[in-house]
């Protein structure tokens, strides 16, 4: 096995001395370790330069799942993915987020890695996921120890790919991140987490914690789904992800959000769906006019690899994805009924 | 246990509950760790090398370079074209010097402080560009340009027999190199004792060789050297020859006076490889109307890499062994391996077969389709007979093979599906043989292919000294139930003691199908005799009684208990023509797939649901690890059909050396495997057995090729199937059943 480089490594039991800790330490030296499982491939690969690991596993806090207000169901970061796809609240209530965690790697994977460091995730690409060596021998690249993009060689910012496998869902369900640091809490929506730029996509300050995930109550009516592309049954990271949420009220459309992921750096919102959909059955005519604007609107780069085919295949997935979207039962759905 | 019955290998319960130690769990006292130096340039020259900096690191022991290791070597005598470190790098990864430190860390820091000046050199990637005159040449140590070896053979009158078929079909494949990925990546340990001499452990298959090539590039007496192969984690044909860290830590562990290991990480087992080759394949192949195969001409050419390994072998088995299951009566083969750029290809599960195979069978199918036949009823009309000669004279002694196809017929149910099947669901089957070891050693000798030593002691105990190479293929387990089946003692009374140069007598090595036709026939002469011996002094009926007694009885009257036995090739089974040595093997096996595949045609994938493989091995002499060989070559070929691929950057660069980019297939991309043993007995192997732990890697790729053509109508003549390939050639879609 290779081995990881020389590290120093805390553990941490509360809240304010994690993001105590992070306010210490020098930007880009220390660095929050939740299941590692992104992290430690990445300190191996020499892609990190963090020499200072703060272990998030005995904070007891980021590992519940907490009720909310109006129905709201508040996921610690630290809670493994493991966990989410099989708690029954989130199974019922947000199938697809459900969906998205049990589709992550591998079992073993999905009982360390958590929902906070899927969010965290840094991003992909086939030239930069390699050993210090293979990078060298190419040359580097924008997004460390270089000054080219190989997939956009025109390009001046890296467009390496959002990965994960939950935030589309998250953002098609309304989530809202809780995030902390010494200078106090803010809430943001995943949506606006993210920032457009490969070399780092998200907008979490250096000294901030991510502490829990809000899922919002669906509104009465809701349907989600999600779907991703790979290679092969387990392991991959998805070449493509696909999320929706439709609120359907008698039998007609009332609103529609379909997210694509693994495109760039940021998950993709489709737009214009409205127009495509509101008002209307979600019948086989809605979902194609759906599928063709996610072709229209989605172009699969190299970051990936196989740029023509995953361009090919975005029809077909954001289809499926609407014919088998779940009920997302609200709390008093029953009554509703 | 006898010979048969279905006792699970010992050795499997070790392995899967963490009991085995492997060579990288080993440590001894004083040890240092080595690191090479890799370079980056898919083709330069080392023009200075300023190990300075890395020599003052603390704890840096020494650093070598190519000078150090001055003399070539290769698994080939007539192609050592190899040092240990390269004085001109031809690949990316290809190793120029070695550092050794107190540990791991200090080893991957110092490697990074050695100083290579470079002159960056024009690089070849493709075996057609190779060729051209202007092309840079690869390696100063080849013979004729970038050419490794070609091999021109013509047998009956090929141009007579295709102008008589009343079918033709001509195709070219292109088949993508793939790598062997055993979990167990290369380690090797080096102790020097100056009065004992040099003893290395390394995860090789081939003890015997490595121990040749260690003493003649590290200038000692043979008898100075001793090579211990740990239990391997898997070998597949990628540790089947000596490499250059085993030669280093040799060197480095003489210079030092310590321990020194050296363990490859995957990345760098991706660049070692020795996968399979690359092939470029023009087939011709005709038949008559009433579907009997006529002549086939086989063009090939082979994208070697930068070294030869094994490749003079590999140019004559791509042209040589497509010539069994099925008769020809014309066959004209012409076969070239080029050098370029690259990791280096070699032997890899079924050695420089499998690729011919697929485009052979893929042929075959296509000629069941212009002549309107069912492709296995095609097969069945052209089976060659037990005791026939090939059309380049490899004598079959034994064949199941029409066993074989019956049997994946009717399992597969395949009369019913077969054409029948809804569009986007298909079925496809295909055929293939395999050698059991090679007939000749790499060097020419005399000296038998494998010897065993039997020791019987007044306890009872039965230990087996074998050479052959346990990778957990079971040798042990087969060694074993030959000495319970002839000395009627328990499984637990036998030891058996393999790779280790100074406690076994020579066997050759861990490839080619060889160990149980081999050191099998040597354990089983050396038991029989030993019987004999007993029998003698303790009665003819000594088996009735527990065979301690007998064994006491003996040894009181004979002395000290033992036996050897030793067996060699026939000289007779082959052609007297240059060449025709090379494929030529005691005896062969035979192998049908059925693969039933579902394409998705919206995205070009393709699940595999289930395949059916019947193996003729001849006899199974441990039935449970027959089914687990034909099942883990079912799924390597499984593999290499839909996902894998050794593919490189223009600049030469690997493109994902890890298993994540590599991508083997998962369990879920696994189907059924319905193994089926087929046994007709061999009268050369023991108690008739043959090999089946290469053969049955063979049928599986074109077998699901050919049921993708079932199942939607595209043929994809080059390799991996990926979804980006099916859709594209689904595009526009044929008109096909609907
Ligand atoms: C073989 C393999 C396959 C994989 N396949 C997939 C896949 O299919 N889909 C997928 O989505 N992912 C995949 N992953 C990536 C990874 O396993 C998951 O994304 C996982 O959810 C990461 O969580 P973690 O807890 O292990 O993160 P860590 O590795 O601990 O952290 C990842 C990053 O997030 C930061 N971080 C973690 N927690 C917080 C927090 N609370 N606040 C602020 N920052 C934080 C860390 O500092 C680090 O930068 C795969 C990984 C491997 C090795
Ligand atoms: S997208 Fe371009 S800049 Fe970003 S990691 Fe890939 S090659 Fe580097």
């Amino acid at each position: 096995m290779q081995p990881l480089p020389p590290l120093a490594w805390s553990a941490p039991t509360t809240i304010d001395e994690v993001v105590a800790a992070l306010a210490e330490g020098v930007p880009g030296e220390v660095r929050l370790h939740a299941g590692g499982t992104d992290l430690v491939p990445n300190l191996k690969r020499g892609v990190t330069s963090a020499r200072r690991l703060i272990g998030l596993g005995r904070v007891a806090e980021l590992q519940e799942l907490v009720d909310g207000p109006a129905d709201a169901l508040g996921v610690g970061a630290a809670v493994t993915l493991d966990d989410l796809g099989r708690d029954p609240r989130v199974v019922a209530r947000w199938p697809a987020v459900a969906e998205a965690a049990r589709q992550v790697a591998s079992p073993q994977l999905r009982r360390m890695a958590t929902l906070g460091g899927n969010l965290c995730l840094d991003t992909r690409c086939r030239f930069y996921d390699q050993s210090a060596f293979w990078r060298g021998a190419l040359g580097g690249c924008l997004k460390a120890d270089g000054d080219a993009c190989h997939v956009v060689p025109t390009g001046r910012k890296c467009v390496a790919a959002c990965c994960a496998d939950t935030p589309a869902p998250l953002i098609a369900a309304g989530a809202e991140l809780e995030l902390a640091s010494v200078r106090g809490p803010r809430r943001v929506h995943v949506a606006d987490f993210f920032a457009g730029d490969g070399a780092r996509n998200h907008t979490l300050a250096p000294d901030e914690l991510l502490v829990r995930v809000w899922l919002p109550a669906p509104a009465p009516g809701t349907r989600a789904g999600y779907q991703r592309l790979r290679r092969r049954g387990a392991i991959d990271f998805p070449l493509l992800t696909v999320a929706a949420t439709v609120v359907v009220e008698r039998d007609v459309v009332r609103a529609v959000t379909v997210v694509v992921g693994a495109l760039g750096a940021v998950p993709r919102r489709l737009r214009g769906l409205d127009a495509l959909a509101v008002g209307r059955p979600l019948d086989a005519a809605v979902r194609a006019a759906i599928a063709a604007a996610a072709t229209r609107q989605c172009h699969p780069l190299d970051n990936l690899g196989d740029a023509a085919w995953r361009q090919a295949v975005v029809a077909p997935l954001v289809r499926r994805t609407l014919e088998a979207l779940e009920p997302a039962t609200a709390p008093d759905a029953a009554s509703l009924r | 246990m006898t010979i048969g019955d279905r006792t699970p290998n010992p050795r499997a319960y070790d392995a899967v509950t963490g009991r085995t130690r492997f060579a990288d769990d080993l440590t001894f006292p004083g040890m240092l760790h080595a690191r090479l130096v890799r370079s980056p340039h898919a083709h330069a020259r080392v023009v200075a090398i300023d190990a300075a900096a890395a020599l003052a690191l603390p704890g840096v022991h020494a650093v070598i370079t190519a000078a150090d290791l001055p003399t070539p070597f290769g698994v080939i005598p007539w192609t050592q074209d190899e040092h240990a470190l390269a004085a001109k790098a031809r690949f990316v990864g290809d190793p120029v010097a070695c550092v050794a430190a107190v540990d791991e860390q200090t080893a991957i820091r110092a490697a990074a402080l050695v100083d290579v000046t470079w002159e960056v050199l024009p690089h070849v990637l493709e075996p057609a560009a190779a060729l051209a005159p202007e092309a840079p040449r690869v390696n100063e140590l080849a013979k004729h340009g970038n050419v490794t070896k070609s091999v021109q053979l013509a047998f009956g009158d090929l141009d007579a027999a295709l102008a008589g078929s009343d079918a033709v079909v001509a195709a070219s494949y292109d088949f993508a190199g793939s790598t062997h990925a055993a979990l167990e990546p290369h380690c090797a340990i080096g102790q020097w004792d100056p009065a004992g001499g040099l003893t290395v452990v390394s995860t090789t298959q081939v003890p015997h060789y490595l121990h040749r090539e260690l003493a003649r590039v590290l200038e000692l007496a043979e008898d100075r050297v001793r090579v211990i192969q740990p239990p391997l984690g898997g070998g597949f044909g990628g540790k089947s020859e000596p490499f250059g860290h085993e030669l280093c830590v040799g060197k480095l562990a003489m210079m030092t006076g310590r321990p020194v290991k050296l363990r490859l990480t995957r990345e760098e087992v991706f660049y070692t490889h020795r996968g399979r080759h690359p092939m470029h394949l023009d087939v011709r192949l005709g038949a008559t109307r009433d579907g009997r195969l006529t002549g086939c001409d086989l063009r090939v050419l082979i994208d070697g890499g930068a070294y030869a390994s094994f490749g003079l072998v590999t140019t004559y088995y791509a042209g040589q062994l497509v010539t069994a299951p099925l008769r020809l009566s014309a066959f004209r083969l012409d076969t070239t391996r080029a050098y370029t750029n690259k990791p280096p290809c070699g032997p890899k599960r079924g050695h420089g077969s499998v690729q011919p195979r697929f485009a052979f069978e893929v042929t075959v199918d296509r000629l069941a389709e212009a002549l309107d036949l069912d492709p296995i009823e095609l097969r069945r009309r052209n089976c060659l007979e037990a005791g026939e000669r090939t059309i380049n004279e490899f004598l079959v002694r034994s064949t199941g093979f029409r066993d074989c196809l019956d049997r994946v017929e009717r399992a597969s149910d395949w009369k019913r599906k077969h054409r029948q099947l809804p569009f986007g669901r298909g079925v496809g089957v295909a055929g293939s043989f395999y050698i059991s070891g090679t007939n000749y050693p790499i060097y020419p000798n005399e000296m038998p292919q494998s010897a065993v030593q039997l020791k019987v002691d007044r306890s009872g105990k039965v230990t087996v000294f074998s050479g052959a190479c346990e990778m957990g293929q079971g040798v042990e387990a087969m060694l074993t139930a030959i000495v319970c089946e002839e000395l009627g003692v328990a499984p637990g009374a036998v030891r058996v003691v393999t790779g280790d140069t100074d406690l076994t007598p020579v066997d050759l090595g861990g490839y080619s199908s060889r160990t149980t036709m081999m050191a099998g026939n040597a354990c089983l002469r050396a038991a029989r005799d030993l019987a004999a011996r007993v029998a003698e002094v303790a009665g003819a009926d000594w088996r009735t009684r527990p065979p301690v007694e007998a064994f006491r009885v003996a040894e009181a009257r004979l002395g000290a208990l033992g036996a050897v036995g030793s067996y060699d090739t026939p000289k007779d089974v082959h052609g007297a023509y240059r060449g025709g040595t090379i494929g030529a093997s005691p005896a062969y096996s035979f192998t049908a797939h059925v693969a039933e595949v579902t394409v998705d045609v919206e995205t070009g994938q393709v699940r595999v649901d289930r395949l059916w493989v019947a193996h003729d091995c001849g006899r199974a002499l441990r039935p449970q690890i027959v089914e687990g060989q034909i099942e883990g070559s079912a799924y390597m070929g499984l593999g290499e059909a839909l996902f894998e691929e050794q593919a490189f950057h223009p600049s030469g660069l690997h493109r994902g050396p890890s298993l994540l980019d590599y991508g083997l297939p998962t369990t879920l991309d696994t189907p059924d495997i319905v193994a089926m043993i087929v046994e007709g007995g061999d009268p050369e192997g023991p108690y008739g057995a043959k090999e089946a732990g290469e053969g049955p890697l063979h049928p599986s790729i074109p077998a699901i090729a050919n049921a993708i053509h079932d199942a939607v109508g595209i043929r994809l003549d080059a390799l991996p199937f990926s979804p980006a390939r099916v859709l594209a050639a689904l595009t526009p879609r044929p008109t096909g059943r609907s």
